[in-house]
């Protein structure tokens, strides 16, 4: 689905493209005291499948799999004050909605799923496409950022600070590095 | 321009003693950080010491007049100052009205391997020096996860908290400033 005319976007290549694991990041930025805190999660999926005209994006990431730090503060984002991974032990996206722009940067209008809840959000970023790589092989590259309010999924844990405010940041930025490559036949 | 250090970490390695010596490659080009090193020599406070005091006491008291500011940085033992940053103030507050640290300018700052870089410490040990009418510059510096915090030539390793800290600084000189002009 898109609004924009001919001409001005890129056609993405027909065909369902999956996730090659060892070249893409799944993380998030958020400001904690001073500093931004990142983490990232080191088992996720994700799929782009442009086989039937529209280019849908889907993927996951398992919060057990969460790469921080501190391993004390690993434990605490499994636990209800945060992912609470017990009851939902996967993030999701999905997206019917992919468009790519002349210059390459695309917008994808989607919905994400933390704790059981789904809310729409539009991440935006680069496409690449490229014929043929080291080894031969097509593989099309989407580099993605979006921020939520992590108070939208449940997540409200704070700490507040002797001289006022709070620890963590309620802005959370979604920074997603996906290369994906042709699926196998 | 003479700044003196004041680490609350008797520790060889210690965090906040390197945070210390990041501070000193921070400071405006006319002031100079010194690291006071005898924590560790003073004794429990007792008044009964007082009279005539242990020379340790006595060297702490003359590196603070001497100074012109001070910046401490704590480590955070328990929610609060460790015992042993308490105590070398509870020597120098004595008697209160005559310290060194009256009308001083001083900063704190302060480092934990934790995730909330002894913000409570800083925290109360303001409020500690403000009980010796020391001139407490309202800010604070939490540098979280301390065992990262630093690159290998001991600078702070994100820009943020670098130039937090050089603002710091910068208001802690500026503080000492109309004291040296008066001299």
């Amino acid at each position: 689905m898109s609004t924009a005319t001919a001409g001005t976007e890129t056609a993405i290549p027909a065909g369902v493209y999956r996730i090659d694991p060892v070249h893409s990041t799944v993380g998030f930025e958020v400001k904690h005291m001073i500093s931004t805190f990142r983490g990232s999660f080191r088992t996720y999926d994700a799929t782009l499948d442009n086989s039937n005209g529209a280019a849908r994006l889907a993927g996951s990431a398992e919060v057990a799999s969460v790469d921080v730090r501190d391993e004390n503060l690993a434990g605490h984002l499994q636990s209800p004050d945060f992912f609470d991974a017990a009851n939902s032990p996967r993030i999701e996206f999905s997206a019917d909605d992919v468009r790519v722009a002349a210059d390459g940067s695309v917008a994808v209008d989607g919905e994400l799923t933390i704790r059981g809840i789904t809310k729409p959000i539009r991440a935006t970023g680069r496409y690449e496409h490229v014929e043929a790589d080291m080894g031969g092989g097509e593989r099309i590259g989407l580099n993605l950022e979006s921020t939520v309010d992590r108070r939208d999924y449940d997540i409200n844990w704070n700490a507040a600070l002797p001289k006022g405010g709070f620890a963590l940041g309620n802005d959370v930025k979604l920074v997603v590095n996906l290369e994906l490559a042709p699926e196998e036949a | 321009m003479k700044v003196l250090g004041i680490s609350g970490s008797l520790r060889r390695d210690s965090h906040n003693t390197g945070l210390l010596r990041a501070a000193s490659e921070l400071l405006p080009p006319a002031a100079g950080l010194v690291v006071y090193d005898g924590l560790g020599e003073l004794p429990p406070f007792s008044e009964d010491a007082e009279r005539d005091a242990p020379e340790p006491v006595v060297d702490l008291k003359a590196a603070i007049a001497e100074a012109d500011a001070v910046l401490f940085a704590t480590p955070e033992y328990n929610h609060s100052i460790p015992g042993q940053l308490k105590n070398a103030i509870d020597w120098v507050s004595r008697p209160v009205l005559d310290n060194p640290l009256s009308g001083k300018p001083v900063a704190v700052v302060g480092a934990s391997t934790g995730s909330f870089g002894a913000v409570w410490a800083q925290a109360d040990l303001r409020r500690v020096l403000g009980a010796l009418h020391a001139r407490v510059i309202d800010e604070e510096l939490p540098v979280a996860y301390a065992g990262e915090a630093f690159s290998a030539d001991g600078s702070l390793a994100e820009a943020e908290i670098a130039d937090r800290l050089e603002g710091i600084l910068t208001g802690l000189v500026r503080a000492a400033e109309p004291a040296l002009v008066a001299a």
